[in-house]
């Protein structure tokens, strides 16, 4: 029992509340979401501190023992998941500060990002399939109405579309959890695994956990990313951001808990067909990269690739690969947040969407211009930077389990994603610059200062590897041997 | 009578399925509604719909069978949400067709140039 376990889904709901009654005055909402934000983080640390000495933190709530209550579960993956989650967060909400308008801040928006952060934290925490599908809709519902947000004509164009998405892939979650409560009779997700390892490669279960799959894979943006693209890009910037870092990461993070712990018995069918999904979304994300010149799409389509990459792990279904999942997970977030907070300060600066209108940014604005160098960098995968320790060990994993191919699919995408912002980086920000000294926007310090410390954490990410590894290499071992979690929450002896 | 269920949840699935795949967005929202009821009742049937006793703590005299209380539980959660989604959706399409001009899903596209 650990009450902090809650406190990552509990806080920010709590605060929210609070911060509707002081609707007109901003300083003070400002104030309150970063003291909480800057708390949240504190928890999550000591959190992960506690986790990694301690083992499997739980909280059964009401005091009703698993598998009959509800309960959280704070293990090594789901921690260090949150962690990052809050981190980037507070980088967006800050950015915001200089980005929003008055009315935006009017408009609840940082209730609503904080309620958004409280349904993605408690996703990643909750043990019971019912509770993700709760926290899955608080997380939508917020999301919801923080992409309506403007009411744009465009805005509510794309967020009609998201919206219906949605509506239909959580009914088809229910429907899922309708079969699989039917079938094993149990919705807590270690007894959930726990019945499935006794009944075996049953093929009903199969068919509930490809249900499931279809559900994640719409959420997530495997495969079945149609929607991705165009909701992605008309939000305001910092909610943008947080979407591409979040929101997908939720529903990598579903696949990666469900088919590790819960659905391992058919692995043949499951884990070959999340790879071959991943690799499909891999090269599809890279045609789109390379096809669009509006900065916004090319960012979203890169969101693609990230998530393509990490399940590849599943593919490969072997400690290393997960140990990778893990890391590139983190390092995606910050790096995604990076370059939407980027791409919009690059639109906000110039007034253009293609890169193609925009040429010499680095003359005016120096620091930004090497901001991008950093984040492409990361996103290829050069040493020094965050992608490199969670490509290795994703390449090694697969290369252990034989998975040529997606091996090569896998680094081929980090050429193209390499090419794509290249381009970019060199119409755009390189060259004669268009924008004369007394026509310069002012790029806030506040917004500068955000994209610095992400790139940053980026390096220190990659650089620090050593430090991390401890941390992620617990929850790759509870990833491969899902009979750790299982003991951990029904407490009895393998 | 899970026969019976099965096959109204059948008839709501269908009828939902037509709404959603037409163009004007009211009908879709119609559908998702539709599709809601549907899954909601498909959870209650999958528990089996049995004539048990209660199942409250305490209570004595009764030794069973008893009633899985559970997926009631996980129905009335399910109807709260989909309550609130609606509730958002039909507020969503109405801003929509007043700043868009239309409520045919065919003119929402949003690519001009296919």
């Amino acid at each position: 029992m650990n009450n902090l376990v809650a406190m990552p889904l509990v806080l920010p709901v709590l605060v929210a509340v609070v911060l509707i009654f002081f609707r007109h005055s901003p300083i003070v909402q400002r104030v309150l979401v970063v003291m909480t934000m800057f708390a949240l983080i504190a928890i999550s640390s000591v959190l992960l501190r506690d986790v990694h000495e301690a083992g499997i933190q739980r909280l059964d709530f009401g005091g009703w023992e698993a598998p009959f209550g509800i309960l959280f579960v704070a293990d090594p993956l789901a921690v260090l998941l949150v962690l990052v989650a809050n981190i980037v967060t507070l980088c967006c909400i800050v950015y915001g500060f200089r980005s929003f308008t008055l009315a935006y801040e009017k408009m609840f928006v940082y209730p609503l990002m904080l309620l958004m952060l409280a349904g993605v934290n408690g996703s990643f925490l909750t043990g019971d399939i019912f509770n993700l599908f709760v926290c899955f809709e608080v997380m939508l519902l917020a999301s919801y109405a923080l992409i309506t947000l403007g009411s744009q004509t465009i805005q509510l164009r794309e967020s009609l579309k998201y919206v219906l998405i949605n509506i239909v892939a959580s009914w088809l979650f229910l429907v899922a959890i309708a079969f699989l409560y039917g079938t094993l009779g149990t919705l807590n997700m270690a007894h959930i695994a726990e019945r499935a390892q006794q009944v075996g490669a049953d093929p009903l279960i199969t068919t509930v956990a490809l249900l499931l799959l279809v559900v994640f894979a719409l959420k997530g943006g495997l495969l079945l990313f149609f929607w991705l693209p165009g909701s992605y890009s008309v939000p305001p910037v910092p909610i943008a951001a947080m979407f591409g870092a979040l929101l997908t990461k939720v529903g990598v993070y579903a696949i990666l808990r469900t088919f590790t712990l819960m659905f391992t018995t058919h692995a043949a069918v499951t884990h070959t067909l999340i790879g071959m999904m991943a690799m499909l979304t891999i090269v599809l994300g890279c045609i789109g990269a390379l096809a669009y010149r509006d900065l916004r799409q090319i960012a979203a389509f890169n969101v693609l690739i990230g998530v393509g990459f990490v399940l590849l792990a599943v593919g490969a279904n072997n400690e290393t690969a997960y140990a990778g999942a893990v890391i590139y997970t983190m390092h995606d977030m910050i790096a995604k947040a990076l370059l939407f907070l980027i791409v919009g300060t690059m639109i906000y600066v110039t007034n253009h969407t293609a890169y193609t209108d925009m040429s010499g940014l680095i003359r005016p604005y120096p620091i930004f211009g090497w901001l991008f160098f950093i984040v492409m960098l990361a996103l290829v995968g050069v040493p020094p930077l965050s992608g490199f320790p969670g490509k290795i060990l994703i390449g090694e994993g697969l290369i252990a389990s034989g998975n040529y191919v997606m091996l090569a699919v896998g680094f081929a995408s980090s050429v193209v994603v390499l090419y794509a912002l290249l381009r970019v980086f060199l119409q755009s920000i390189f060259g004669e610059t268009i924008i004369p000294k007394e026509e310069k926007v002012r790029l806030p310090k506040t917004m500068l200062g955000v994209m610095a410390v992400l790139g940053a954490l980026s390096i220190a990410l990659g650089a620090g590897a050593e430090l991390m590894m401890p941390y992620v290499l617990d929850a790759a071992n509870v990833l491969a041997n899902p009979s750790i979690y299982i003991e951990a929450i029904l407490q009895r002896e393998g | 009578m899970e026969t019976i269920m099965i096959l109204l949840i059948g008839v709501l699935i269908s009828v939902a399925t037509y709404f959603v795949l037409s163009r004007n967005v009211t009908r879709i929202i119609l559908g998702t509604a539709l599709l809601s009821h549907a899954v909601h009742l498909l959870i209650l049937t999958i528990g089996e719909v049995k004539k048990g006793e209660a199942p409250l703590l305490g209570n004595q005299t009764a030794d069973g069978p008893y009633t899985d209380a559970l997926p009631q539980a996980l129905i009335l959660t399910a109807i709260v949400i989909s309550f609130a989604v609606t509730a958002f959706v039909l507020v969503l399409a109405f801003r929509t067709y007043k700043t868009n001009g239309t409520d045919d899903m065919e003119q929402l596209r949003g690519d001009e140039h296919e």
